[in-house]
């Protein structure tokens, strides 16, 4: 069988010999080492301060995007709960009466979406089935809460804000290969969206 | 000195004393914290004031804010007793320390020890052995398992390890010639340090301290991983903060003892030819002692930070096959040395 790496020594029982008996030598070698840890960079990283380097792509807290006039995008079609492994998606669908057109993009529209962020596994597949470009994952972490029921997320915590300014940005992980993809002709009502990008 | 002035003097000297051990100990474990972070690439306390510095009171407050519980099974007096005896132990031993030279004040000689005994030596390991009995009652009285476990591991182990270490100080004493510490700390003067002439009676004694001051590697007393704490099991408030303290004052003595047996005390290589005021070299004396034995009460945590506990086993061969017949060489070898070149002083 392959060794896994190099280092892999064989055990002998063999006697120690006095050098090895005294001890002396092995606890300065030990004493050297801890020495040099004591005046090496430090890893920690001091959280409220400073906050860990995260990756282009990183998938945290989710966010439903609103369209450029500020209507909601999403259309409660439930594939993203479909897709969904750990089954943390739930919604209820409502039919949008006249005068709401500002307010949601469709017809229909979710009037209850919620994320369970317990049972979320953050892998993304929600934002991958979503048709409307509605569901993005974004570099935000989830906040903590002392009660479960605190992290079943709903409407006012995903939807991001009316404000223009204030939109959050999730150009990073709808990269143009994406947005490629998303012109297929089955996505061909988003065209004005991803068009766009171009 | 009329009378009244030698009370107050003796009575300032024994307060600072005091206070300066407990300020110590209060720090020790701060420093603690911050070298066993620093070793682990982690930063330590850092919070509570710059540097975390006010760390050691948070963590008293904390300790005196505690709940109070005395098991209802224990023997309630020796409860008590046990880290009251540990803690006054721990105080008492630095009253024979010399912390620096005399200082020379208007015509009077004011030295920096509490009291020149001319048994410095012996009084500390009496007071050392009394020590024991703090861990011991408080152990048996808590009446738990572990407890008592944690109660015989700490008298059988430092009983063992004062056999080696008075084995160790005998030698230096037959070297020295005196017991008086005031009078060893005096005659080390520039590279006259006792380590020169007593390296295995200081490496002996230097394994024995890590023994006596139950530190690890020899902390089996407490160990955490096996006996849930040892004989402190039971304790909870300010009567486990006692044990702790003790603990450390215990260490920041150590490294006196230390620095005063072996390694010069208040002395420095060179400093005498610089041809300084009395009175300054004195506190430039207190200083350097103070220097030695911050570098100690670091090792203590260094050793801590690098070192695995003992077996129990192994630790019992540790100080009854190894140490002890070698202490004794140690001081065959001292005679020997001495019968051929005389006192080397």
């Amino acid at each position: 069988m392959q060794a896994l790496t190099t280092r892999a020594k064989v055990a002998v029982n063999k006697k120690m010999s006095f050098k090895e008996r005294m001890y002396i030598p092995a606890i300065l070698g030990g004493l050297s080492i801890t020495l040099r840890h004591f005046f090496k960079k430090k890893v920690t990283i001091q959280y409220p301060e400073q906050t860990r380097e995260f990756a282009p792509v990183y998938r945290g807290h989710h966010v439903l995007k609103r369209d450029e006039n500020g209507a909601e995008r999403c259309t409660a079609c439930g594939l993203c709960a479909v897709a969904c492994p750990a089954e943390a998606i739930t919604m209820v669908a409502a039919e949008r009466k006249k005068g709401e057109e500002a307010l949601y993009r469709e017809e229909k529209y979710a009037a209850v979406y919620e994320i369970n962020m317990l049972r979320c596994i953050f892998c993304g597949l929600c934002e991958e089935a979503c048709p409307k470009e509605a569901i993005f994952l974004t570099d935000e972490m989830v906040l903590t809460d002392y009660a479960r029921k605190g992290f079943v997320h709903g409407k006012d915590k995903l939807v991001e804000p009316m404000d223009k300014d204030k939109r959050i940005d999730v150009s990073k992980r709808q990269t143009k290969e994406v947005a490629e993809f998303k012109t297929h002709p089955e996505f061909a009502h988003n065209q004005v969206y991803t068009k766009s990008l171009k | 000195m009329t009378f009244t002035a030698f009370l107050l003097y003796k009575a300032l000297l024994v307060l600072i004393v005091f206070t300066i051990s407990l300020v110590i100990a209060m720090y020790s474990t701060y420093a603690e914290r911050k070298v066993a972070a620093f070793m682990q690439d982690r930063l330590g306390p850092n919070r509570a004031g710059p540097f975390g510095l006010l760390q050691p009171l948070a963590d008293g407050v904390k300790m005196f804010m505690k709940e109070e519980i005395i098991p209802t099974v224990s023997s309630k007096f020796l409860f008590i007793l046990g880290p009251s005896i540990a803690m006054f132990t721990s105080c008492i031993t630095g009253a024979v320390i010399p912390w620096g030279p005399a200082l020379h004040i208007g015509g009077n000689v004011y030295p920096l020890q509490v009291t020149d005994i001319n048994i410095g030596i012996l009084y500390i390991m009496a007071i050392t052995s009394i020590g024991v009995y703090g861990i011991m009652i408080g152990g048996w009285a808590s009446n738990n398992k572990y407890s008592l476990l944690g109660a015989l591991r700490a008298s059988s182990q430092m009983i063992s390890y004062e056999i080696a270490m008075g084995l160790a100080i005998i030698a230096l004493v037959m070297h020295t010639g005196t017991l008086s510490l005031n009078k060893i700390a005096a005659m080390q003067t520039g590279w006259h340090w006792n380590i020169v002439y007593q390296p295995l009676g200081f490496v002996i004694f230097l394994i024995c301290a890590f023994a006596e001051t139950n530190r690890t590697p020899f902390d089996l007393p407490e160990s955490d991983s096996e006996l849930i704490g040892g004989y402190h099991t039971e304790y909870s408030s300010m009567k486990l903060g006692f044990y702790l303290f003790a603990e450390y004052i215990n260490m920041f003595i150590s490294s006196a003892i230390i620095s005063t047996l072996y390694f010069g005390g208040y002395h420095m290589p060179f400093i005498e030819r610089l041809g300084m005021p009395e009175n300054l070299a004195a506190i430039l004396g207190v200083v350097f002692l103070f220097a030695k034995i911050f570098f100690f009460i670091f090792f203590f945590m260094w050793v801590r930070w690098t070192l695995p506990r003992f077996r129990y086993d192994q630790l019992m061969n540790l100080g009854w096959k190894v140490l002890i017949p070698l202490s004794m060489f140690n001081i065959a070898l001292t005679g020997t040395l001495m019968w051929f070149f005389g006192r080397l002083h």
